[in-house]
């Protein structure tokens, strides 16, 4: 009998495994013992109820890793049997390991998310607000898709004077992170983009999956110009949705959130102005109140020019007024009516200019009664021309 | 004032309806701040007007990016 070497027999035994069946092989069972060494190799075991089998993963492997296995993972390993010579172990080389059951890209997401969520780029203190009224929208998408049909059909439709600027970009693929990731380069020297919408349609978690890159997320929260997440639909959450400065749950409603809607704006200037209006002529009747008033008291005896600057001050606005008036365009004629009205009821005003003047205290409010004031007190009479600083004598009800 | 933005516009605008309706400025400043309430809503109105409206795509397959208009389907609108 030929007694043999230890190394021969362990040749053997190499040559006895290195079997096509044994040679890419994909296993599923439990990760135990997971070391990750400081060279880089994973080293573990894959278990089920009645078996063991000792497994390495070369660092040049385990890099491209998306997820970091734990104890416990149920895992699905794919590579070929061999024998450690140095131990005598055969083992498990895998080339790759996907979690078994949650799926690896649910891992990945969790475990990219949790990291993120660590270094505080979904905290709400970052968020950039958006611009009330943009003047140009960047849409990061592809052009062809059901997204930017969506984005641009809203967007019209709530305020058609607003830019948009599709930015072409690959939306499902590997090479959709690194197309969405310039796309945002290009949008951030855009001068006159002043928000950026980047999504894409509905799709299978895979699809969607392109907006859980990492080097995305860096890009989205590194955009100078607030970002919209706006991926798949309302139940689709991506890691983009989490680092954007908004997240809306379809295109359509992220075209909603950038672009405001043109009516309400011009209702809401619309309604200031007739504020300011009201409140002029509300002015003005109290004026002409002060200075009947005033006529009646008795108290001025001079009755001349003095008050004509402000008359005419007074004329101009109202020109103005009935001018604004004419000039809106819902009910233009009839507001300009009502206007004129109430101007013309108003224009005992003309008395002004008869030469009144107008006695103020330091702070301007207009004095109507000996009771506002204390002798000694500095007040300012406004006359036709310039003013007179008074000072109180005293002060008589009569 | 014509290097407003229109939100800016806007709130300036609020901003001189509030003090108006407080009542308690004298007549003369009164009519200021309504000269300059008017000014300003033209000026929203307009700004809120002039946008163009332009709906393009960014092409930069060959070098230096560049505009050119994005041809939606009409029926999508």
């Amino acid at each position: 009998m030929h007694i043999l070497e230890v190394r021969e027999l362990t040749d053997k035994i190499k040559a006895a495994l290195d079997k096509p069946e044994l040679q890419n092989v994909a296993v599923t069972g439990e990760v135990s013992n997971f070391k990750h060494h400081t060279s880089g190799h994973m080293y573990f075991s894959l278990k089920d109820e009645t078996s063991r089998i000792r497994a390495v993963m070369f660092r040049s492997r385990n890099r491209s890793l998306n997820f970091v296995p734990q104890d416990g993972d149920m895992v699905v390993a794919v590579g070929s049997v061999g024998v450690y010579e140095f131990s005598g172990d055969y083992q498990l080389y895998v080339d790759w390991l996907f979690p078994a059951g949650a799926g690896a890209l649910a891992i990945a997401f969790e475990q990219l998310k949790s990291k993120l969520e660590q270094e505080g780029l979904f905290d709400r203190a970052h968020k950039r607000q958006l611009p009330f009224l943009p003047r140009t929208v960047a849409v990061i998408t592809s052009p062809t898709g059901a997204a930017v049909r969506d984005i641009i059909s809203v967007a019209r439709r709530r305020h058609p004077g607003i830019n948009l600027l599709v930015i072409p970009a690959l939306v499902q693929g590997a090479d959709a992170p690194a197309s969405l990731v310039r796309g945002l380069e290009l949008a951030a020297v855009q001068p006159d983009v002043d928000v950026v919408i980047i999504g894409r349609g509905g799709g299978s978690f895979e699809d969607l999956a392109v907006f859980n890159d990492e080097g995305l997320a860096r890009a989205i929260v590194h955009c100078p110009k607030p970002v919209i997440s706006a991926v798949g639909h309302e139940t689709d959450v991506t890691i983009a949705d989490f680092v954007a400065d908004v997240r809306a749950p379809t295109p359509s409603a992220a075209a909603e959130l950038a672009v405001p809607s043109y009516l309400d704006l011009a209702e809401r200037v619309k309604y200031l102005e007739s504020s300011l209006q009201r409140q002029v002529l509300d002015r003005i009747k109290h004026g002409r109140r002060y200075l009947a008033q005033l006529e009646r008291s008795g108290a001025l005896r001079r009755p001349g020019e003095r008050l004509r600057p402000l008359r005419m001050r007074v004329d101009e606005l109202w020109t103005r007024l009935v001018s604004i008036a004419g000039q809106q365009v819902e009910g233009g004629r009839k507001a300009r009516d009502v206007l004129v009205a109430k101007l013309d009821a108003l224009s005992p005003l003309t008395t002004l200019a008869r030469g009144y003047a107008i006695c103020q205290d330091s702070t301007g409010r207009v004095v109507t009664s000996y009771e506002q004031v204390q002798p000694g007190q500095e007040l300012t009479v406004r006359l036709k021309q310039g003013r007179l600083a008074c000072s109180v004598l005293k002060g008589e009800e009569k | 004032m014509k290097d407003l933005k229109f939100e800016e516009a806007l709130a300036k605008l609020e901003e001189i309806v509030r003090q108006l309706e407080t009542g308690e400025l004298p007549l003369e400043d009164s009519l200021k701040l309504f000269e300059s309430g008017v000014a300003l809503a033209r000026l929203c109105s307009k700004k809120l007007d002039e946008a163009e409206g332009k709906i393009q795509i960014l092409l930069s397959e060959d070098g230096e990016p560049t505009r050119e208009e994005f041809a939606v389907e009409e029926d999508a609108l």
